[in-house]
C-alpha cells in the first residue's frame, strides 16, 4: 500500500483556485520531488498536507489513515513532519532543547512530575537527552547542542529543522526547499544527508526544491506543478526532459 | 549533562539570592539598622516578587501579554480574606493561613482558566485586551459586592440593606469599604509574615523554574518562539499557553492572599490598572524571560521610591530617570557590549576560574 495517497486535492482562496485536482501517490521509502515555477502552489500543497489549510475538496490518505481536514497537531501525531521554507526554529532555545521539544509526544511525563521532580522526570529527561544527541549526531550538530538555535549558521539551522522534524518520529517527512540559500558545497552535503535520512530512518520523503541539481540528484520521481495544476508526473529524468516542463520554467 | 548543571546552578543562585536577602534583612533588623519604614516594605516586597515572577511566566515564557495581573491578585485577596473571616478563630492560625493561601490560589486559577479558554485560542494580542478589561471588571464588581455571614450561612448582595442578615450576623465585605480586620485574626503569627513571604517566594521560584525546565516548559517556550513550528511538531499550543496562564494566575492569587492578610483593611481600589502595569514594569525592566531579573528589578524598583521620599517633590523625577537608566543598562546594545567586556576583564583577573571555563 502507498504511504501517501492524495486524490483530487484542491483549495480556493476567494475566487483563486490555488491548487486544483491534485493527485499524488508516494510509496514507502520513496524520495519524491515536487517542483514548479514560483507561485505554482507547492507550499500550499504542503500546508494542505499538514493541516495549516483545510482543503475545499479531495482526500489525503497517510498509510491507510484519512487525514483530510485534521488539525496540524493531529496530523503530526499521525505521522507527518515538515520543515519550512523560511526557517522556523525555536531561536531562543538551545539546539538540544529544539530537538527535545520535537520528542514531546514520544517521551512523556506529567507537568506535576516535572514541577516536583519525581524520579520519572530524571529517567525520562535522561532518555530524551540521549535520543536528542543521537539525532544531532546524524546531522553533525552534537558539538553545538548548547548553542542557541538562532546563533547557528544558516546551513546548520536547516539541518536542525530536519532533526527536529525527525524527532517526532514521522512516517512521512516534508522538506520545503531544504537547499534554499545554501552554497554548492553545502547542497552537495545536504543531498548526502537526505539520502542518509531515507536509508537510516527508513523514511518516506517529499521535498520541494528549486535547485535542479539536487532534484535530479536525489529524487526518484517528480511532480511538476504550474498555476496550481499538475503539469507532468513521472520518473525524474523523463520529467526534466519533458518539453512542457522546460517551457514552464524557461518560457517559450 | 553540562547544560543541566548550568541551568540548575542558575536556579540555585536564584534561591540563594532570596535566602541571602532574608539573612541580610534579619541581621540588619537584629543590629537595629532597619528603619521602621523599610521594615514595613518587606512583606509587600515579597508580594511583588511573587507577582513579578509569576507574570514573567506568561510574558516571558509563553510570550503573551497580560495587563490584568492585579485582577488575579484581587480575586485571590478577597476570596481568601472572606475565608479567613468566616473561618475566624475556629481553625488555628497556621493551618487557617495555609488554607487561605490554597483557596486564593485556586480561585485565581479558576478565573485564569475561564479567561484563558476562549482567549488563548486566538492569535494576536487579544489576551492583553481581555486581561486589561478583566482587571477593571473584577474591581468594579467587588466594589459593589456585600458579603455577610450569620447562623444561616453566607449572604451575598449588591447593597448593605439587601444582605438581610440575622441579628447575630456580621458583614465581611462592605462594598467599596472592603474587608477590614483580616490581619487582626492572625495576631499571633503577624511577626513572621516576612518569613512566610520569603517561603512563598521560594515556592513560587520552585514552581516556575522547575516548570520552565521540564517537558511542559519546553512546550510553553516553543509556542512563544514559533507558534506554527510548535504546532507542526505536535504541540497543542492552546493547552500549553493555558497552562502557563493558569499557573501564573494561581501564583498571583497567592500574592493577593499575602496582601490581604498583611493589611488591616483591604480595599479593592488598590488593585487597579497601575498595579498591573507596575508589575509588568518590573518584569520588562528585569529582563523578559529572566526570573532573576524579575527578582532584582522588583527589589530595586519597589524600595527605591520609598527611599527617595526625602527628595519629596523630585521623587518621581529621580525614579523615572532610574527607570530609563535601568532600561538602557539591560537592553541597549552598547551597554550589553560593555557588560560583556566587563565580564571578560573580571574573568581574566581570576586565573583559576578561567581554567574551569
Amino acid at each position: 500500500m502507498a504511504m501517501l495517497e492524495i486524490n483530487n486535492l484542491g483549495i480556493s482562496f476567494g475566487g483563486l483556485r490555488a491548487v486544483d485536482n491534485f493527485n499524488l501517490t508516494i510509496e514507502k521509502g520513496q524520495l519524491y520531488g515536487l517542483i514548479g515555477p514560483n507561485g505554482a502552489g507547492k507550499t500550499t500543497v504542503f500546508n494542505l498536507l499538514t493541516g495549516v489549510y483545510k482543503p475545499s475538496s479531495g482526500k489525503v490518505i497517510l498509510d491507510g489513515a484519512d487525514i483530510t481536514g485534521k488539525s496540524t497537531v493531529e496530523i503530526n501525531r499521525i505521522g507527518v513532519a515538515r520543515t519550512f521554507q523560511n526557517i522556523r526554529l525555536f531561536k531562543a532555545m538551545t539546539v538540544l532543547d529544539n530537538v527535545k521539544t520535537g520528542l514531546h509526544n514520544h517521551y512523556t511525563y506529567s507537568t506535576f512530575t516535572g514541577i516536583f521532580r519525581l524520579p520519572k522526570y530524571f529517567k525520562t529527561e535522561k532518555e530524551m537527552n540521549e535520543r536528542a544527541i543521537e539525532l544531532l549526531k546524524v546531522f553533525d550538530l552534537d558539538g553545538e547542542a548548547e548553542y542557541l538555535a538562532g546563533n547557528l549558521p544558516y546551513g546548520k539551522q536547516r539541518k536542525l529543522e530536519i532533526a527536529r522534524a525527525l524527532a517526532t518520529e514521522p512516517k512521512l517527512l516534508l522538506l520545503d526547499e531544504p537547499a534554499a540559500g545554501m552554497n554548492p558545497n553545502e547542497t552537495q552535503e545536504l543531498m548526502g544527508t537526505i539520502h542518509f535520512v531515507r536509508d537510516h530512518f527508513d523514511m518516506t520523503i517529499l521535498l520541494i526544491e528549486h535547485d535542479m541539481r539536487l532534484v535530479a540528484g536525489i529524487c526518484e520521481e517528480l511532480t511538476v506543478l504550474n498555476f496550481g495544476e499538475i503539469l507532468c508526473q513521472g520518473r525524474t529524468t523523463q520529467v526534466l526532459n519533458d518539453p512542457r516542463v522546460i517551457t514552464a520554467y524557461l518560457g517559450e | 549533562m553540562k547544560k543541566m548543571s548550568k541551568t540548575s546552578k542558575n536556579n540555585l543562585i536564584n534561591y540563594g539570592i532570596v535566602i541571602a536577602f532574608y539573612v541580610i534583612v534579619q541581621i540588619l533588623s537584629a543590629t537595629g539598622n532597619l528603619s521602621n519604614l523599610l521594615n514595613g516594605l518587606l512583606v509587600p516586597l515579597c508580594i511583588y516578587i511573587i507577582a513579578a515572577v509569576s507574570l514573567n511566566l506568561v510574558v516571558g515564557f509563553s510570550g503573551e501579554l497580560s495587563l490584568g495581573h492585579a485582577g488575579f491578585m484581587c480575586v485571590g485577596a478577597f476570596s481568601s480574606a472572606i475565608f479567613s473571616q468566616v473561618a475566624g478563630s475556629s481553625i488555628p492560625s497556621v493551618p487557617r493561613l495555609i488554607l487561605a493561601i490554597l483557596i486564593g490560589a485556586v480561585v485565581a486559577a479558576i478565573f485564569g482558566l475561564l479567561i484563558g479558554i476562549p482567549v488563548l485560542r486566538l492569535r494576536g494580542d487579544y489576551l492583553a485586551i481581555v486581561t486589561l478589561a478583566f482587571g477593571e471588571i473584577i474591581k468594579n464588581l467587588i466594589n459593589i459586592l456585600y458579603v455577610g455571614v450569620d447562623s444561616k450561612g453566607l449572604h451575598v448582595a449588591t447593597s448593605s440593606a439587601s444582605l438581610q442578615l440575622e441579628s447575630d450576623g456580621t458583614q465581611i465585605l462592605k462594598g467599596a469599604l472592603g474587608i477590614s480586620g483580616t490581619s487582626v485574626l492572625y495576631k499571633d503569627i503577624k511577626n513572621s509574615y516576612f518569613l512566610i513571604g520569603i517561603i512563598l517566594v521560594l515556592i513560587t521560584l520552585f514552581i516556575v523554574q522547575n516548570l520552565v525546565n521540564s517537558r511542559s516548559g519546553r512546550a510553553i517556550t516553543s509556542t512563544r518562539d514559533n507558534r506554527i513550528a510548535a504546532e507542526s511538531i505536535g504541540i497543542n499550543v492552546t493547552k500549553y499557553k493555558l497552562m502557563a496562564f493558569t499557573i501564573s494566575a494561581a501564583l498571583a492569587g497567592v500574592a493577593g492572599v499575602l496582601y490581604a492578610h498583611n493589611l488591616a483593611s483591604l480595599k479593592v481600589s488598590t488593585f487597579d490598572y497601575n498595579m498591573s502595569i507596575l508589575i509588568l514594569v518590573y518584569v520588562v525592566l528585569g529582563g523578559i524571560g529572566s526570573v532573576r531579573g524579575s527578582i532584582i528589578a522588583t527589589i530595586i524598583l519597589y524600595v527605591l521610591p520609598e527611599m527617595l521620599r526625602g527628595f519629596s517633590t523630585y521623587r518621581m523625577l529621580i525614579y523615572s530617570v532610574v527607570l530609563i537608566a535601568m532600561m538602557l543598562f539591560n537592553w541597549a546594545p552598547a551597554s550589553r557590549a560593555f557588560r560583556e567586556r566587563l565580564r571578560e576583564r573580571i574573568v581574566s583577573y581570576l586565573p583559576k576560574k578561567k581554567k574551569e571555563v
